[in-house]
């Protein structure tokens, strides 16, 4: 989705903001946020779909939101989406219906073992063998989404070379919008400054970024 | 709370709020909160868990030890640059967020630093939760376009004929940058080490310094 999030590349944002001696955690709120968006995901997630909740806040909201006022903005999204909150409680903290959930929520010993184990994205099953190999010039397709996508806009449209492939990873576009893995092919793909930022440019720079099979197509 | 930059009001800056915004912020957070454990979406005592754990156990001082332990033995640096993941689980850390780990080596020739353009992915077994810094979109929009500048604003200058590469963390690899071992600790062990090693030089914005 074209929305401020997809910022690489912008220039005028003013100086980079450094702290010393900064806690984890600015205040209580911010720390309670953190806490429930992870403890949520067990019926919010998955994390695709926290992602793209933030990325679809009304733009000027987003540009004044600090990072965990976007966090909590993306659990009333999600909430409000899966039928969890209403707008009428979120303004009132009062439950006004109630659903019935399908299994308990997770209790410490469960939340410690998903930061322990973890999720892995990676996948036995679907797209397993990929189509390009390291050295492969590709280009990203320059593909419209008004969902979810991990292919950044300075990226849509540029040659660059692949230099290692990660396995098969379940594809966010799709797992986002509860459409299914789609497991492919992950890459991760070489792009010179000159290619990215114009034909004058001459600082020996480059960035490499993972991109998904179906983000790219052979390019000479 | 002291700042850098503070001369420079910065209208995108992205952890201060004043009094009155705080409460209003924990007023509403409260309330989702109150929802969310009486309607079943969440536990108390899981919440209490997770701000336990990202405050206390996890942090920069566990990348430290991986950095440490790659400059002090050459066949956990391989085995880190080969399969960081399986490298880093071997110092007891892994989990949420570093389920696919990669490190890279700054070298003289080559300097990585890491960033997020699309919100702010981050190496949480190692490095725990990231800086306002690395979530401000300051960072986030400019590292790409123009690294040097970015690493200026840290105090880091790069000769013109090091190759900057930035690692723009977009699906769920995490990375970790091995910074180059400072010169003059020769004599330093593996925990003195791991002392010096900071978070802003695992991310690449700096350099370790000799102490």
């Amino acid at each position: 989705m074209n929305n401020i999030h997809d910022m690489g590349g912008f220039i005028q944002f003013g100086p980079i903001p450094q702290e010393t001696d900064e806690p984890v955690f600015h205040s209580d709120w911010e720390r309670k946020v953190f806490a429930m968006n992870i403890a949520s995901l067990a019926f919010l997630g998955p994390v695709d779909r926290a992602r793209h909740a933030v990325e679809r806040m009304n733009t000027k909201e987003y540009i004044n939101s600090s990072y965990y006022e976007r966090w909590l903005r993306g659990i009333e999204i999600m909430g409000k989406d899966l039928g969890y909150l209403t707008d009428e409680e979120i303004a009132t903290g009062k439950v006004i219906q109630h659903k019935e959930m399908p299994h308990p929520p997770p209790n410490a010993e469960m939340v410690e073992g998903l930061i322990r184990g973890g999720a892995p994205a990676t996948r036995e099953d679907g797209r397993l063998e990929p189509v390009f190999s390291v050295g492969d010039i590709v280009l990203v397709r320059n593909l419209e989404s008004k969902g979810h996508t991990r292919a950044t806009n300075y990226v849509k449209g540029k040659v660059g070379v692949i230099i290692k492939f990660n396995g098969s990873h379940l594809l966010p576009d799709t797992h986002a919008h509860d459409l299914g893995d789609n497991a492919q092919p992950l890459y991760t793909v070489r792009f010179e400054a000159k290619t990215l930022w114009g034909d004058n440019v001459d600082r020996k720079d480059c960035v490499y970024i993972d991109l998904w099979e179906d983000y790219l197509e052979a390019a000479e | 709370m002291s700042t850098h930059n503070h001369d420079t009001p910065n209208p995108y800056h992205d952890s201060h709020r004043d009094e009155a915004q705080n409460k209003a912020l924990a007023e509403r957070v409260d309330k989702i909160e109150a929802l969310l454990l009486e309607k079943g979406l969440v536990a108390q005592d899981a919440l209490d868990k997770l701000a336990d754990i990202y405050e206390n156990d996890l942090g920069p001082m566990n990348g430290a030890k991986v950095v440490a332990r790659a400059w002090v033995d050459d066949e956990y640096k391989k085995r880190l640059l080969e399969d960081a993941t399986s490298a880093i689980a071997e110092l007891g850390f892994s989990g949420l967020q570093g389920e696919h780990m990669v490190a890279v080596e700054n070298t003289p020739e080559v300097h990585n630093v890491v960033v997020c353009t699309l919100c702010s992915c981050y190496p949480w077994p190692v490095l725990g939760l990231p800086p306002s810094w690395y979530k401000s979109f300051a960072y986030r929009s400019k590292v790409v376009i123009e690294p040097r500048e970015v690493l200026k604003e840290f105090g880091t200058t790069l000769p013109d004929d090091v190759e900057v590469r930035v690692w723009d963390s977009s699906a769920e690899i995490r990375y970790l940058v091995i910074p180059e071992r400072p010169e003059g600790t020769e004599n330093l062990s593996e925990t003195e080490l791991a002392d010096i090693v900071n978070r802003d030089s695992m991310i690449g914005v700096t350099k370790v310094a000799a102490p």
